[in-house]
């Protein structure tokens, strides 16, 4: 069987080696990349611009968004039909060709926030070595654990004043560059989009910017989303702790996700959420009124086959919605979790509108072809490109903020 | 400034070195630009040679002509002198050591894929003499009643 | 046939190879053989695709996909053949049911998921047969968007895909107005028409030329001022797809028609 033709329905006109040849692995690219750079953003507010009531939020952040950032190329490899040579993309790259180049903007961002983790954390690293070396009798794991504390404090162990001073300013920097790296890592994917001359709906000079705006909101909403699960996972393993062991607890261990960060948070949400309608309504008039050659069956796709996609659920459910639930006054955390929610549905409904609505018509453009996501694989192909492989790549992330919160811990650590 | 500032500079620094290493053993050695740019040309260049290697099946009647002159003689006087021996026969390849015979398409279908009657006036479909496959004796190899080097029933 | 007998005269000059059949000459490797005599520079590839001698008969895609190993079953292509039918209401009706491979045996048209549309003889203002193959551009955008360097231009004009380097990321595939790209279902890298390069670099004709009984496909080459293609090129109305592109195709068409998609 053909790539692609298991997942694809031809209608009309259709030239006969047309596929869906960029599946669901291809939205959740830029979906990841989206909340990597989305994530850094936000932890970048407030070690750039200070906003202090960020500050619980931003490390946080940041944690998480080297997290999304190790995911982000999985969906990319996944779908490769040649995954093992993966790697030819650094040995020979070609840099007319944006897929090319995010090897390398990839890489630099990788290594800015990876720099970034460490200044953060060092002073951590340096303590877990020190208290380790003093104890006496250590078990085989606490062994594993003081050689990989060793190695990630670089063979520093400077903790001076002047140091940490050091480590703040650096910090800063980076964070500081690390923004417009992000901004241009996301920039990319929608470059990779709009560049394709090919694509009637793809090509646009606006795919980027918009990219990047809807890249924020959503980092901003998985941030928000993650910090409130966490705190109250945290606060309900506290408390039945406490029940079981009938004895008081520090006012400090109890609390729970506080309303003044999310409600922060959620306002920078919202500057973001109004810049990527806006951008997006800007490109869908723009297209209507210039009417090209390819307007005739972009309408009947946007206004007809996919109509529901993207006016139901993306800008009505995914968009409209939560910026109603953000914008009524007394926002309150039940509230903001499921404004969350939706705005994440949202972007990634935006991105499969234009990833799959761009592949949906023909470039006969007098034809129409349907994807059909697989649910039950029957071979690894529709495994890979499936439902399965999605949750897979979409469960990542998490699992590795897990392990990672044991060398980065997240919370009760403060300097 | 702190010297421990630099340290995570030097894991980069080595990190890419490593890449680059790494991009000394794998990147074959005749990879480059050639000579569209490197826009257009940038590519391994053995790999024109494997394109010129790929081997040739279908031969022409020029191939054929050694040994099936009887045939190619009688096909050049009738209408089909226009069809090439392969399209029927298939392609021959390195016939006849390999393969010693050729499988010959006798199908309707065949036959059809040109007397299909299409009445497309702005097209030299419309001029080509049609059959109806359901009423024209249907089941029936076309090769039954026509040769297909001299199509025409008087002449057989 | 003079332009066949000049260019093999062309490519074989100064080696023994004048006097060698090209049959001798296949079992000694071909490739290495011709690796010092073809001389890619005074040669620019152009196609030739007369419209109006097409009928449809589909025998350019079976040669093509021998020739060429693409899985006969498989629905995919590096060649192929439309057909468009107007007719007096206005309506344009096109398919291209497996590519034209075993050419077009009913006058219904395919409309996609097993519907036809059943056409009268005499509601048909005009119908015509169009084949398809790479443009083989001038400016290929596919080859601009390789992030690995897989797929490249050969001085001669061929677009060629490396089968050992392409990564399989589809990009060019997406890149290409024409949608002549697409996953070789055997080697699982992207893969197109390339004007059969093992032939044309042999003084031989591409499958689907010497395949088609009308004359409809030709090949030639555009620096040669005595090749008869190029002549009628420079020197005829002709016409290309999908102009505004930018993407210079190197296809022509005798008797395009606006319905031509």
């Amino acid at each position: 069987m053909v790539h692609g033709e298991a997942w694809t329905l031809k209608e009309l006109f259709v030239y006969p080696n047309e596929y869906i040849y960029w599946s669901v692995q291809i939205v959740m690219y830029p979906f990841m990349t989206g909340l990597v750079a989305g994530a850094f953003v936000l932890s970048s507010l407030y070690h750039v611009f200070g906003i202090k009531q960020l500050k619980d939020m931003a490390r946080f952040s940041l944690v998480f968004s080297f997290a999304l950032l190790l995911v982000a190329p999985v969906p990319l490899q996944l779908h490769l039909q040649q995954p093992l040579r993966g790697i030819n993309v650094f040995m020979t790259p070609h840099f007319t060709s944006a897929i090319a180049a995010f090897g390398i903007v990839f890489s630099t961002y990788a290594a800015i926030v990876a720099s970034e983790l460490w200044f953060v954390y060092r002073r951590y690293f340096i303590e877990t070595v020190l208290s380790l070396r003093g104890k006496a009798d250590k078990g085989f794991f606490e062994k594993i654990r003081q050689g990989i504390f060793s190695l990630l404090t670089l063979g520093s162990y400077d903790v001076s004043e002047k140091a940490l001073k050091a480590d703040e300013k650096a910090v800063k920097i980076l964070a500081g560059v690390g923004i417009p790296v992000a901004c241009f890592l996301h920039g990319y994917a929608g470059f990779i989009f709009g560049s394709v001359k090919a694509n009637a709906l793809w090509m646009t000079p606006l795919m980027p910017v918009i990219f990047i705006m809807s890249a924020i909101v959503s980092g901003i909403a998985l941030c928000m989303l993650t910090y409130i699960a966490v705190m109250e996972i945290r606060k309900f393993l506290v408390s039945s702790r406490r029940q079981a062991l009938s004895r008081p607890q520090a006012r400090e261990e109890l609390k729970g996700a506080e309303i003044q960060v999310i409600s922060i948070t959620a306002k920078y949400l919202l500057l973001f959420l109004v810049f990527a309608i806006s951008l997006e309504l800007l490109d869908l008039v723009f297209r209507g009124y210039t009417a090209v050659k390819s307007w005739d069956v972009l309408r009947s796709v946007i206004y007809g086959r996919d109509f529901f996609d993207i006016f139901i659920l993306q800008y009505g459910v995914g968009n409209l919605v939560p910026l109603m639930l953000f914008l009524v006054p007394g926002l309150t955390i039940k509230r903001a979790v499921v404004g969350t929610l939706l705005v994440l549905f949202g972007v990634f409904m935006m991105r499969w509108n234009v990833v799959i609505g761009g592949q949906s018509f023909s470039l006969t453009f007098a034809g129409y072809m349907h994807y059909h996501l697989p649910i039950v694989p029957h071979n690894l192909e529709t495994f890979k490109e499936g439902l399965g492989g999605a949750l897979t790549v979409a469960a990542m992330p998490f699992f590795l903020f897990w392990i990672m919160n044991k060398i980065f811990p997240v919370f009760g650590y403060n300097k | 400034m702190s010297n421990h500032v630099l340290r995570p500079l030097f894991v980069v620094a080595v990190l890419v070195f490593l890449g680059l290493l790494a991009r000394h053993f794998i990147v074959p050695k005749d990879f480059g630009i050639g000579r569209t740019g490197y826009m257009y040309g940038w590519h391994r260049k053995s790999n024109v040679e494997d394109w010129k290697a790929v081997k040739v099946k279908y031969r022409t009647a020029e191939y054929c002509k050694d040994c099936h002159s009887d045939k190619i003689d009688l096909i050049m006087t009738s209408p089909h002198a226009i069809i090439n021996c392969e399209n029927c026969h298939g392609p021959a390849v390195d016939h006849p050591d390999d393969p010693p015979k050729l499988p010959i398409d006798r199908s309707r279908e065949l036959c059809l894929r040109c007397h299909f009657p299409l009445p497309y006036p702005t097209s030299g479909r419309g001029k080509i003499r049609g059959i109806n496959p359901e009423l024209h004796n249907p089941g029936q190899a076309c090769s039954t009643c026509h040769n297909p080097h001299k199509p025409e029933l008087s002449i057989q | 046939m003079i332009t066949r007998r000049d260019f093999l005269k062309y490519t074989l000059k100064g080696a023994a190879g004048l006097a060698v059949p090209v049959a001798a000459l296949e079992i000694a490797a071909p490739g290495k053989l011709f690796a010092g005599k073809y001389d890619p520079s005074g040669v620019r590839w152009v196609f030739l695709v007369d419209t109006l001698k097409c009928v449809g008969c589909g025998l350019c895609v079976k040669a093509c996909k021998l020739e060429n190993e693409i899985p006969y079953d498989a629905n995919v292509t590096r060649t192929w053949v439309e057909r468009y039918v107007l007719t007096k209401d206005g309506r344009v009706s096109a398919d291209t049911p497996k590519g034209a491979r075993d050419g077009f045996l009913t006058e219904k048209v395919e409309l996609g998921q097993g519907k036809y549309r059943d056409i009268k003889k005499e509601e048909i203002e005009k119908a015509f047969f169009v084949p398809k193959l790479c443009n083989q551009c001038q400016n290929p955008p596919c080859v601009q968007v390789c992030p690995v360097g897989a797929t490249y231009q050969t001085p001669d004009g061929v677009v060629l895909i490396d089968r050992k380097w392409c990564i399989g990321c589809g990009y060019c595939i997406m890149a290409c107005p024409y949608g002549v790209r697409f996953f070789h279902p055997v080697y699982h890298v992207a893969e197109k028409c390339n004007f059969c390069y093992h032939r044309i670099t042999k003084g031989m004709n591409t499958a689907c030329v010497d395949a088609c009984p009308f004359g409809a496909r030709k090949i030639g080459n555009m620096k040669d001022p005595n090749d008869p293609v190029a002549k009628i090129i420079a020197s005829e109305r002709v016409g290309v797809l999908k102009e505004e592109y930018g993407t210079k195709p190197q296809v022509y068409y005798i008797g395009l028609s606006k319905e031509v998609r």
